[in-house]
């Protein structure tokens, strides 16, 4: 397999492109979109190179669309992916509940700017973070990936195809603007480097008549793909084991959601992952994602340099949520600092975890520009005054 | 080591592509963390540009320049605007007819070299357009930020196929006028 562009070699490239070389290295070869800043990138470089790997890149009407047809190519046995940004998002809220229902594995980029609505175009936010957990409506859980570096946007794209695969979900990549556009080393690693997973199949005609129960003991079923032989039926409506829709009945309902929502909290070992920085022996926790976690890293450093026993905690994944961990950081530090591109989301969920066993103080920035680490430092040597 | 380029000047003087090519060559070819960063609007055309490059040997948190070890400004407004900005003691590159209006005492704090960057690219290569690399060889020679040898392949990984020779014939001038400055000789 020849690639059109380095691999097994460094790379200085943006967080965009980044992202569009690691989907097709994940095995990636269905892209459906609608163009919007600050994703288009993503889909400028899909469209290039797709055509060059026997995939698909393709244009839809918007972004309903877009992400009706990545679950469509899913369905018919591809890794597909989709991307876009805040209004765009918006619109795939609908069929991101329709994913989830069906346990559809897709990846879903959010490069996020700053909204409400149309907003700031060009500039970066993190104002999205409660609506890639919580925005399509219903019960529910999915995974949530947040990338701080080029090197990490790049990573974690091929990470979101593995646990989409793993437990047949949705993942969202939700990195933004800055990450988006920056541009970065990237060593992208040859494929024979890296581990792939793949859905898991039905082994007989027998598996494959339950694609919603859970025949292996594992909450995850394997998945029939479309022209393969089997008749499946696939549908939003709450159904039973063999796909059929039973919308009236409490329990089939209760089970089903909660094998779909316990898959990813049972699992949340497997699929959480963060950072930590100096919090051994803290007095104060910064807790960050994404690219504010860079500036608090600095922030970090300097409030130490001052004798001023700081510590970080960056988060890589921000669903399924360790309120555990947070917890237990807050048993060993005075107060914890939330800092990030929005008027308070991730600080809702720290202040959960530390359950009251710390101060939760949030640091918030919107209008586009990251926080400077001398902003975080300032405040929190005013609130040590 | 941590070393901050900042790059402004207005849309179409090539100011973003020198800054990747700045950070291509210090990330691919010298094998350090580089982060290339952009002020990015609809406007960028025609209007204020502006470019960051952070280059280290060890990972980079915060991405963007705190206090620029090294400015190139290549107008008036940038100028007005980033000069303050400057690290004490470090090296500006002016676009000497581009910037009429000179704070001298404010300049005191920093090493100034101005030059006619745009004449001489066009005297050079007959492209005016070219000064983008050619400032990139004053840059270069000035500060040792990257090898001469990693900004030549950079910059040849970057321009549109054809142009090579006239851009490292640019870019030699560069280096050459480089040297003339650090001398004292321009």
């Amino acid at each position: 397999m020849r690639y059109p562009f380095p691999v097994g070699d460094a790379d200085f490239i943006q967080g965009d492109e980044a992202i569009a070389r690691a989907a097709i290295l994940a095995g990636c070869r269905f892209y459906a979109g609608y163009p919007i800043t600050p994703a288009s990138e993503i889909f400028e470089a899909m469209s290039l190179y797709m055509p060059l790997v026997d995939g698909v890149s393709i244009q839809m009407e918007d972004e309903i669309g877009s992400i009706a047809a990545v679950i469509g190519a899913s369905w018919a046995g591809a890794k597909a992916m989709t991307a876009t940004s805040g209004p765009g998002f918006s619109l795939m809220m609908e069929n991101l509940g329709y994913a989830i229902m069906t346990e559809t594995p897709l990846v879903l980029v959010n490069v996020q700017r700053s909204g409400p609505s149309t907003g700031q175009p060009t500039l970066a936010a993190q104002g999205d973070l409660m609506q890639a957990i919580w925005g399509t409506h219903g019960d529910h859980s999915l995974i949530v990936l947040t990338p701080a570096t080029v090197q990490e946007a790049f990573d974690m794209t091929i990470r979101a195809f593995n646990l989409a695969e793993k437990y047949r979900t949705p993942v969202i990549l939700l990195t933004d603007a800055e990450v988006g556009h920056m541009r970065e080393r990237v060593y992208a690693p040859h494929p024979d480097e890296l581990e792939l997973v793949y859905r898991k199949l039905p082994a007989n005609e027998e598996e494959a008549k339950y694609p919603f129960g859970d025949i292996h003991g594992d909450l995850v079923p394997p998945m029939p793909i479309f022209g393969k032989g089997y008749r499946t039926y696939v549908t939003g409506l709450t159904h039973d084991e063999r796909g059929r829709p039973k919308t009236v009945d409490a329990e089939i309902h209760e089970r089903l959601v909660k094998r779909i929502v316990g898959k990813i909290e049972n699992n949340k070992k497997d699929i959480i992952d963060y950072e930590t920085y100096g919090l051994e022996d803290a007095d104060i926790a910064i807790v960050s994602f994404g690219i504010v976690a860079r500036s608090a890293m600095r922030a970090v450093k300097e409030l130490r340099k001052e004798g001023i026993n700081a510590g970080l905690l960056k988060l890589n994944v921000l669903w399924p949520f360790d309120f555990e961990l947070i917890e237990k950081i807050a048993e060993n530090v005075e107060r914890i600092y939330v800092a990030e591109m929005n008027l308070g989301q991730l600080y809702h969920m720290v202040k959960e975890g530390a359950n009251g066993k710390a101060k939760v103080e949030l640091i918030s920035r919107i209008g586009g520009e990251v926080h400077t680490p001398g902003e975080i430092v300032e405040r929190i040597k005013r609130d040590l005054r | 080591m941590r070393k901050e380029v900042l790059i402004g000047g207005f849309g179409g003087q090539g100011v973003i592509l020198a800054s990747v090519i700045l950070g291509r060559a210090a990330a691919v070819y010298e094998g350090l963390y580089a982060v290339q960063t952009q002020a990015y609007g609809p406007e960028s055309r025609g209007g204020a540009s502006r470019a960051e490059v952070v280059i280290s040997d060890e990972p980079i948190d915060y991405p963007k320049a705190l206090a620029p070890d090294y400015a190139v400004l290549l107008s008036q407004q940038a100028y007005e605007k980033y000069l303050p900005l400057v690290k004490k003691g470090g090296i500006v590159i002016l676009e000497k007819e581009l910037v009429p209006n000179r704070n001298e005492e404010l300049e005191k704090n920093f090493k100034v070299f101005a030059i006619p960057l745009t004449k001489v690219a066009e005297e050079t290569t007959g492209l005016s357009l070219t000064m983008n690399i050619l400032t990139l060889g004053v840059l270069v020679k000035l500060t040792s930020v990257v090898s001469e040898e990693s900004i030549e392949k950079a910059v040849l990984d970057s321009v549109p196929k054809g142009t090579e020779n006239i851009n490292l014939k640019a870019l030699r001038k560069g280096f050459e006028l480089g040297e003339k400055a650090k001398n004292g000789e321009l």
